[in-house]
């Protein structure tokens, strides 16, 4: 009984402290004064500001416009490959699996200059070199989370679509991909969030006077100190992803229930 | 079988696409960063970039002291965190998944806005900005991809190890330590990889949570491309030359030390 109270403590304190940022940006997303801690006294013009900001609208813009194309061009060419990859022999597969391992293992910045000395001979910086680069940092997981469910799969299912005549596009698109689908999703959803959360890699590529995505704006225009509107926007994705938790919750709860076993 | 002779789209084909796109975006830029490190502002061959790494004030000094400030955390990382996927992923303490989703939930706040989070509320509460808030800062932001991989791995973990272990009369100690502790050691690894690569080399938080007077080796690297002539951009590939060997050795010795163990599910990202 001791044990489990201060088993609860220990959780408690740690998430306490891993919140205490979190709780003050809301806190304080309701004052307009500059610096947070500063309080002068209650208002919504932070979100208002927020929204009629045109620079973090287009900031906000970019950066879902560059998760979203990224994840479906890393998803795509990252179940392509993944069919590819474990189908060849074990040498060729050991290197391309090594190759595929460098975006991953790779310090961001080190990845960030490589790509940078390179788009710098052949193209201006932009939503092009931006892309590219999102798309090379997350095709890796896309594959990770491919690979073990093509190896569940049936291999005799696509020979025998072969075999009933099928040319190997159309048995990929209507024997292996439909069977791929949830992983393909949980894949791109992991693309997604790693497009978004990153910086040093937009930043490096983004072009001199390029586009910016959220983390490159608010690291190019931190030296005036953080816009308060920040801290709007902090609470609205704090609140959105948690309301899509609580409701991922519920459900697989209630999944749970109706398999009467446990679903996770 | 006619059809293994004759030239056709067979499926080890649907990986050309990608594998182009690695040749393209990860070799060439990866030679282009190296014919970069050896050669001289004027394009000759030198070795003088890296000579700069053991003589400047900037290169191996700050590079251990970054090795260390990721070891650091990372120990740090390792103590707090695993006691918490232990209990989270013990049913006696935890039975549902609601507190391993608030320990996730942070992630998908931009990290840069949870440092300033952290930086603002420290300067509120007065804290003078240095090595610890520096520690402090990379703990805060890199703590749950610690907690992640070990609570999977000890969730995964077969429970009658844990009854035979208790049924052959080992004390709680001795089945912690010789028993659940040595099966998540796949959990462990991996999470020691993904906290302690990406501080080693970061440089926002640490310029963030020090207001730019501590600079890491990932800072120095950014400093020589963002103030750039053509001369600190060769040292400054240099530099992260020298940072890729370092991750290449760390990634072969984990990779060693995990296939030493009982292969278990869910460690295996690294």
């Amino acid at each position: 009984m001791v044990k489990k109270i201060l088993a609860r403590a220990y959780v408690g304190i740690i998430l306490l402290i891993l919140y205490a940022p979190i709780v003050t940006i809301i806190i304080f997303s309701f004052t307009e004064s500059r610096v947070s801690g500063g309080w002068s006294g209650f208002s919504f013009g932070n979100y208002i500001s927020l929204f009629q900001n045109a620079k973090i609208g287009a900031a906000i813009l970019n950066t879902l416009i560059i998760a979203v194309v990224s994840a479906i061009i890393a998803t795509f060419l990252g179940t392509l490959a993944a069919v590819g990859i474990s189908n060849m022999r074990k040498t060729a597969r050991t290197i391309v699996n090594g190759v595929n391992q460098i975006p991953v293992l790779n310090a961001d910045i080190v990845t960030a200059i490589c790509l940078f000395l390179f788009f710098s001979y052949f193209i201006d910086g932009g939503y092009v070199t931006l892309i590219i680069s999102h798309v090379l940092i997350c095709t890796p997981f896309v594959i990770m989370s491919v690979m073990p469910r093509i190896r569940q799969l049936n291999p005799n299912l696509y020979e025998a679509a072969l075999d009933l005549g099928a040319s190997p596009k159309k048995a990929l698109f209507s024997v292996i991909i439909p069977q791929l689908i949830p992983s393909m999703i949980s894949g791109a959803l992991l693309a997604f969030t790693l497009s978004l959360d990153d910086f040093v890699i937009s930043q490096y590529n983004r072009g001199t006077d390029g586009i910016d995505t959220i983390s490159t704006y608010i690291y190019n225009n931190l030296k005036r100190g953080l816009d308060p509107a920040f801290r709007a926007l902090s609470t609205l994705i704090f609140l959105v992803v948690l309301g899509i938790l609580i409701a991922i919750n519920i459900r697989s709860k209630q999944a749970n229930k109706k398999n009467g076993g446990n679903l996770n | 079988m006619t059809r293994k002779f004759s030239f056709s789209l067979s499926r080890k084909h649907f990986a050309v696409p990608y594998m182009a796109f690695l040749a393209l975006f990860v070799i060439v830029p990866l030679v282009m960063l190296f014919v970069n490190a050896f050669m001289a502002a004027d394009g000759s061959f030198t070795f003088a970039n890296f000579a700069k790494f053991f003589t400047e004030k900037t290169g191996l000094l700050t590079f251990l002291e970054s090795m260390l400030i990721g070891a650091i955390t990372t120990v740090l990382c390792f103590f707090i965190g695993y006691p918490i996927a232990y209990i989270l992923s013990n049913p006696k303490y935890n039975k549902t998944t609601v507190l391993i989703f608030l320990f996730i939930l942070p992630m998908w706040i931009n990290f840069l806005l949870r440092t300033i989070a952290m930086k603002e509320l420290l300067e509120m509460l007065n804290v003078e900005l240095g090595y610890g808030t520096i520690l402090l800062g990379m703990v805060y932001d890199f703590l749950p991809f610690m907690i992640l991989p070990i609570y999977t791995t000890l969730t995964n973990i077969d429970k009658s190890y844990v009854e035979a272990s208790e049924d052959l009369g080992a004390k709680p100690m001795q089945v912690f330590f010789k028993t659940i502790l040595p099966l998540s050691v796949p959990g462990i690894v991996s999470g020691v990889m993904m906290v302690f690569m990406p501080t080693m080399s970061s440089f926002v938080i640490s310029d963030m949570m020090s207001n730019n007077t501590i600079l890491l080796f990932g800072s120095r690297i950014n400093r020589y491309f963002t103030n750039a002539t053509d001369v600190s951009q060769k040292v400054g590939s240099a530099y992260s030359l020298i940072l890729l060997i370092v991750i290449g050795i760390t990634v072969l010795l984990s990779k060693k030390l995990n296939k030493n163990q009982v292969p278990a599910k869910g460690g295996d990202l690294w």
